[in-house]
This record gives C-alpha cells, structure tokens and sequence, in this order.
C-alpha cells in the first residue's frame, strides 16, 4: 500500500503557495498566532489569580478603573481600524494620497490611545494604584486576598498591549513614509495589508483586554 | 557598506520563483528585479568574509553557525555536568587539577602548588569567584544549585534546539524542499544572532556576585523568585532575560520555517513527498511557536516578581499570587518542548534508518500521523510534571490518561522504524549505528516514562533520579544520537568531505557504551530513594550504599565527555583533511543530494521538479535501489503496480 502511494506519480500535484503574492503576508499571519499564546497566556493567568483570590478577594474593576474613559479609547481604536481598512482599500484602487491620508488618520488614532493610556496610567499612579498596591476602595473587611495583585496585573495587561500599539505605529509610520516616497501602487501594496493585519489584531485584542480587564 | 552588497543576494532567483523572495525584508525588490541579471547566480559574486562567515544571510552557512554555537555549548553545558558528578561522587573533597591539598584544607600548611595559588586568592581583598564558588576547589552547596541548574539550561535551550532545530532546520529544510532559501533571510540572520546574545547574557550570569541562577532549570516559584531561598541575585534575572532573548530567536526562526514549508515548495513537492525530517522540523517550528511565547510571559512575570516587587509568583501576608501558577505556565511551555526536543531527532533517525536499510519507510503517512498526534497530546500533558505539586485526583487521572496515550503514537513510530529495517539491506554506517542507537535508547526512554505517568507510581518515584535517568535516556539517548548520527550523514553536504570513519565509529561506541553506564544505574539509584538536585548524597543513611555506584556513574560520565572530544576533533580535522565526497555519497533519494557539493549559493543550477516520494529505495524491477526524487518516471514502469 505503502509503494502504491508513493509511486502514485502525477507531474500535476503541485501544490501551490498559500500566499502566492506574498511571503510575508503569511509570515505575519504565522507572527500573529504565536503572539496571541503571549497573550493568551497573560489573560490565562489574570484569570488563575483573580479565581483564586475569591469572589469577594477580588475588587470590581469598576471601583477603581474609569469604565468611560477606556469605552472611549476602546471607540477609538476601532475607529483606527475602520481608517486603516480604507488605507488598504485606497492603494488597491491606485489612489495613493488618499491612502497616504487615511494611514495618517490610523497613525493619530494609535497615537492619541498612547496619550489617553499614558494619562489613565499618571492618574492611576497618582490616586495609588501601583504594582504593589491598591488605592482605597468601597470594599471593607481588612485584607483582602488579591488586592496587592490588582495593580500588576493591570499594569503588566495593558502595559503589554501598549507595547503593541506602540509598535503598531512605529510601523505604520514607516509604511507612510514609503508611501510617501510613492512605494506602493494599485499592483504592489501586500506591505500595507501586511501592516493592516497587525493593526487589527492589535485592536481585537484590545477588546479582550477591555472586556476581561475592565468589564468583568 | 555590507549591507548594499547584500541585496543583491535576494535576486538569485529565476522567474518560476520570482514571487518567493517577494517579501517585506527587501524593499524595491520588484522594481528592481526585471533590470536585474536575473541569473545573478550563474556570476560568481564574490561576498566579503563578513557577510559570507559572519553576518550571512545564506541558509546553509546559518545552519553551520548554528551547529558551531551549539558543540560550543555543548561542551559548556557537558562541563559543568562533570563538575557536579564529581561532587556527588566524591560530596565534598576538592576537585582534581585545580584543588588544594588534603593538609592545606586541614590545617593550613601550604604543600602543592595549588595550594600555594589558594594562599594567594584568599589573602587577596578581592572577592575572586573561584573564592566564593569554589573554595580551596570544593563545591559549595550553593554552587551545586548552580552548576545543575546551568546544565540543564544550556542543554535544552542552546545545545539541543540550536543544533536541532537551528543548524538541520535551517540547512536541510531549503535543500530538501527544493527552494534556493528560507523565506525571509534577514530574519533568518536576526535568529541566529538573537540566540547568540542570548548566550552572552547566559554567560555572563556566571560572573556576577551571588553566582548565576540556581531554581532548577524549571525556575520553580518561590525559590526564583525571592534572592532569600537560594541566595541568587543578578543571575536569576540574566537568566530569565536570556531566556526571553532565546524566545524571540525561536519565535522569528519558527516564523520563517513554517513560511518557507508552506509557500516555497519545488513543484511536485507536496506534503505527502516531505521527507520525514522535514515534517518533523514543521511540526516542531509550529510547536516552537505556539509554546515559546508563554514562557516568554511568564519569564515577564517573573521578572516583575523579582524587580519591581510584585506577587505574581509568591504570596505575602496580605495576600498575593500562586507559585502553581508558574508550574503551569512553565509546563504549559514545557512539555511541548519535550517534544521540540525529541521530534527532529525521529526526523533524522527515519532518514537514516531508511536510506541505510535501503528500504522505503515503513507506513510513511502513519509516520507524519504518529508525528502530528504526539504533538497535539503534548498540550494536554503538562499536569504530569505537576502531580506532587498538589492536584485534585480527578485532574491527576485526566493527566496521566492523557500522558499513556502518548505511548501510542510512539509504538507505532518505533514499530515503523523496526518495519523499515526488517529484512533490509542494511548497511551498518556510523548514521546507520546512531540511528539504531536512536530508536533503542528512545524505547527505554519512552518506557520509563510510561512509569512516571502512572500517579501511584509517581508519588513514590517523583523527583528521585529515575526522572533523571528517564529524560537523559531520551534527550541524550535520543535527541543527541540524533544529532551525532544526522552530522555524520550531512557533514559531505555541508563541507564537501567524509568524516573519518574510524573516529565516527570510536566516538560512537564509547558513547554508547559510556552513555548506557552513565545513566542506566540511575534508574536504580532512583528507585532506591535517591533524590535529585542534592549536592551531598551522603549525608544521608539510606544513601550510604550507593557511594559505589555514584562513583560508577560519575567515571562513566568522564568518559562519555572526553570521548566528545573525539567528535569535534574528527569535525574539524575532517573539514580540511578528510576524504573528499561526490554529491550524493550515501545513495539518497532526497533533494539536498541533488545539489551540487559544495552546495552554491541559490542551492539549485535550476529548482529540481519533484516525481515521488522521498523513499523510493529497492523499488521492485527497478536496475538501480533507489530512485531521486527528482527523476522523471520512465514511461513503462508505474504501470505494472
């Protein structure tokens, strides 16, 4: 059976590329994966301790962490995705400024979320919530099991996403600067969907980030 | 300067390949291409010595850094293993060399030379490192923590998966899919190097005050985490970073691995025309990716723990975290790396098995199977390294069902490469040996394992060395015979040149010899009690009895080290003086062996079409026994099957 298989010979059995016009296109997607375990693996863990610190171990996230303000950012970065969709979909007709435009719209959308994230982080600081503790809140009972992890895990969450995003607009940046410089045409764009790919799972995980960290 | 040399590199490829190299890392590459000498590989471009030896972007001279890096470490990591079998030999007496005298210990009175330099070192105000790990050239306890903690360390990240993984993946797996390169050959050079800054903070861990990390390879929370259980200051953080370093390497080379096999395949080369070692290197590129970054994370917190005071890993009186929760992230990463350790090395020994048994692998595609469900179940297994940490009986029975059924997949591997040889032509070659030497040593190996598995059976033999002897049987056994027998078989591909037979065949038979006295007893000192990680097993009554045998196993563990040194002798010899080999030495059917020796750049004069399977070997009513994949079918001779 084993000889019928390999001497089944046929010269059209060529399989072709998954992403024929692009390498890296896959790449990116393969990049994706692996960091979603990286996350994966940090909510993971936010979820082994916040479980085991108890129902009651654990502050509301509401209590201390504006809901309004991250809604708003959260609003934000989705808005930056629908930008850079019309970036993707402008170099694909051959418009090159209109694309120019909207990476420039995507890039300010990344830019005020680091603003708004760096401000709730001084505010937060400021009003006590730090890597090892937590500001007064309307909980009482003495000490609470998770209170000193609270911070960290917020820190730590966030903090790696914004690292994302940070990333994320460094290189958007270069994208529009090559566009700029007029790189890309209606025929030659896979870098821009490339960059599109990361941005959007930047903002998917955002919203998983929004939901597990400042919702539940 | 270098780098304007080497963007030339990337247009090497003709035009049936021409979207291959179409990727991010080369800008203006399209533009350029058509203007470009489109056969630039037919020009005999010089490359300066940095960017042909050092900063190269060709996969083949990638994979031979890789294998460099990795016998480098090896011996690194293979030392300091020396250091503690002495110890646990000889618990407390001073090393030989570099020890002082039994009357200079005693009494002060300085009679050897070595004496003489110990007098020197601790009259001096400086706090030496010889002073404080090894006093007088005795061991310190806490240098024993160290010491076992660094070999198997450097063993599974920087000897093992380097060599695996970085030197064969990146050598063989453009050669043997028929492609001119890996997909992305910056990113490739950004691997190799990440993995050696990795190691440079690896080994500067060993210079820092408080000596280097001394958790256990698996850094188990709370003893990581807090300096106060093991004294351990910077080096546990510069272990923690060099690991995060090594997971970025794994993370971009894996990138790149899965890339190239999914899109870069010469035509004709499906999945089902892999060759086994190819597929094996996929599934552990796919593992590798998938499990990296989950130690990266908990490598995060960690380090969080141990800086800026947070409790992720350790609880405080007000509360706190779990040290559990870093068990399961680590084995959560850890146990897929099991199987990144000893997938390839099934890779390699089907490729030796077969060709030398002159015999088509038996049941290829239960192979590939076996191969894919072994590295699925491995995520389901983590809890067994956990079963004394404290679970619920439930979970326990979950895990241990789960670990037995691992054993099936692996029978059917090990039965498959019995298959293959059965009534084969065999022809006994040093790849032919190690290769055997794989499947025996993995048997034992996978067997004790089946023991461990068993949550009654664990209570008792858990952490003794019966777990040491399981793992050593199946990295060393296994992954390194692997390894031996798989640079023995490439090293004409890769320098042009046969190793020296009589040396192969020395080196392998003190190394199976000296590997089985080495580790074999382990199993019995195991079950007899003996725990592992301590650095005085005479301190102990019920350990008085096996003074011998630790004395036993720690000679044959010198032997087994001096006798590498018979290996990189013979490889570095060979590669100037050794007999100069044709292109396809071996008779093998697969691509790489259609290249011509010394491989050029671009690999290929023209990308070889593929026809059929990789293991045509003694195909019945064919002249010759083994058919290239490349060859095109002559008219006649499929149509009588």
């Amino acid at each position: 059976m084993e000889q019928a298989t390999t001497l089944d010979h046929t010269e059209d059995v060529y399989e072709p590329s998954l992403t024929p016009d692009s390498l890296g296109k896959l790449g990116m997607w393969i990049f994706l994966i692996g960091d979603t375990m990286s996350f994966g693996a940090l909510l993971a863990a936010y979820a082994a301790l916040r479980a085991g610190a108890g129902v009651i171990g654990w502050v509301p996230p509401s209590e201390i962490l504006g809901i309004n303000l991250t809604a708003g950012m959260t609003f934000l970065l989705i808005c930056s995705s629908v930008t850079m969709v019309k970036a993707l979909e402008s170099i694909q007709k051959g418009n090159v400024s209109r694309m120019c435009t909207f990476l420039g719209l995507t890039i300010l959308g990344g830019v005020i979320f680091l603003g708004l994230q760096a401000y709730e982080w001084t505010h937060l600081i400021k009003h006590g919530l730090t890597l090892t503790d937590i500001p007064e809140h309307g909980l009482k009972g003495g000490a609470i099991s998770g209170s000193n992890l609270f911070g960290p895990t917020f820190y730590a969450i966030t903090g790696f996403h914004g690292l994302h995003v940070t990333g994320g607009v460094i290189y958007l940046i270069v994208i529009l600067i090559h566009g700029l410089r007029g790189r890309y045409t209606a025929e030659f764009n896979h870098e821009v969907e490339i960059v599109g790919l990361y941005w959007h799972f930047v903002d998917l995980i955002w919203i998983m980030v929004f939901t597990f960290i400042y919702l539940l | 300067m270098q780098e304007n040399e080497n963007i030339s590199h990337e247009h090497d490829d003709d035009e049936q390949h021409e979207h291959a190299h179409d990727d991010n890392d080369t800008p203006q590459h399209t533009h350029e291409h058509d203007d470009d000498g489109q056969h630039e590989h037919e020009h005999h471009h010089e490359e300066s010595f940095i960017r042909k030896y050092i900063f190269s972007l060709d996969h083949k001279m990638i994979g031979k850094q890789f294998l460099i890096y990795g016998l480098i470490m090896l011996f690194v990591g293979g030392g300091l293993a020396l250091l503690f079998r002495w110890q646990l030999a000889y618990p407390g007496e001073p090393l030989p060399i570099i020890g002082a005298s039994e009357q200079y210990i005693e009494d002060g009175e300085v009679v050897t030379k070595n004496d003489e330099r110990w007098e020197k070192i601790f009259e001096s105000e400086k706090e030496e490192l010889m002073e404080t790990h090894f006093p007088n050239g005795v061991i310190e306890d806490k240098t024993y923590n160290m010491l076992f903690t660094m070999h198997a360390t450097i063993m599974v990240f920087f000897v093992v998966v380097p060599i695996l993984v970085g030197a064969f993946g990146n050598f063989l797996i453009p050669l043997m899919i028929g492609t001119r390169d890996m997909a992305f050959p910056i990113l490739n050079m950004l691997s190799f190097w990440l993995a050696v800054l990795a190691a440079i903070v690896m080994a500067a861990g060993f210079f820092v005050p408080g000596g280097h990390a001394g958790a256990g390879w698996t850094g188990y929370a709370p003893l990581s985490v807090d300096p106060q259980w093991t004294d351990v200051g910077w080096g546990q953080n510069l272990w923690a970073i060099s690991l995060l370093i090594q997971g970025f390497s794994s993370l971009v080379g894996s990138i790149n691995y899965i890339t190239t096999v999914i899109n870069m395949r010469a035509p004709g080369m499906t999945f089902f025309r892999l060759p086994l070692v190819i597929w094996s290197l996929f599934i552990v590129a796919i593992l590798l990716l998938l499990a990296f970054p989950v130690l990266s994370s908990a490598l995060a917190l960690l380090i969080f723990d141990r800086l800026a005071g947070t409790t992720f890993f350790t609880t405080t009186t007000e509360g706190g975290g779990d040290p559990l929760l870093w068990q399961h992230l680590f084995w959560f990463f850890g146990h897929p790396e099991v199987y990144i350790l000893i997938l390839p090395g099934m890779g390699i020994a089907s490729e030796l098995i077969a060709v030398n048994s002159r015999k088509p692998i038996f049941g290829y595609r239960s192979m590939v199977y076996a191969m894919i469900a072994i590295a699925f179940l491995g995520w389901i297994v983590w809890g067994h390294h956990m079963f004394q940490s404290g679970m619920r009986p439930g979970m326990g029975s979950f895990f241990m069902t789960t670990t037995m059924l691992i054993a099936v997949p692996s029978a059917i591997k090990t039965f498959n490469w019995l298959g293959t040889m059965f009534r084969g032509s065999i022809r006994f070659t040093t790849p032919m040996l190690h290769g055997i030497a794989f499947v025996s040593m993995f048997v034992i190996g996978g067997l004790s394992g089946i023991y461990m598995a068993n949550t009654p059976v664990d209570i008792y033999i858990h952490d003794t060395y019966y777990i040491v002897a399981h793992i050593h049987y199946v990295v060393f056994g296994g992954s390194l015979f692997a390894m031996f027998g798989g640079i023995v078989f490439w090293y004409p591909k890769m320098y042009g040149r046969y190793m020296n037979d009589t040396l192969s065949k020395i080196h392998f038979w003190i190394t199976f010899i000296a590997f089985n006295c080495t580790f074999f007893p382990m199993h019995i000192l195991g079950v007899g009690g003996h725990m592992r990680r301590i650095a005085n097993p005479q301190f102990y009554d019920f350990l008085q009895g096996f003074e011998g045998m630790n004395i036993f196993i720690t000679m044959s563990a010198f032997t087994l080290g001096f006798a590498q040194l018979i290996l990189v002798f013979n490889f570095f010899w060979s590669m100037k003086l050794g007999k100069v080999a044709e292109k396809n030495p071996w008779n093998v059917t697969t691509l790489e062996w259609e290249a011509p020796t010394p491989v050029p750049h671009g690999n290929f004069a023209q990308i070889p079409t593929v026809y059929r399977g990789p293991y045509e070997y003694s195909v019945p009513g064919e002249e010759s026994d083994w058919i290239p994949q490349a060859q095109p079918e002559h008219a006649p001779a499929s149509a009588g099957d």
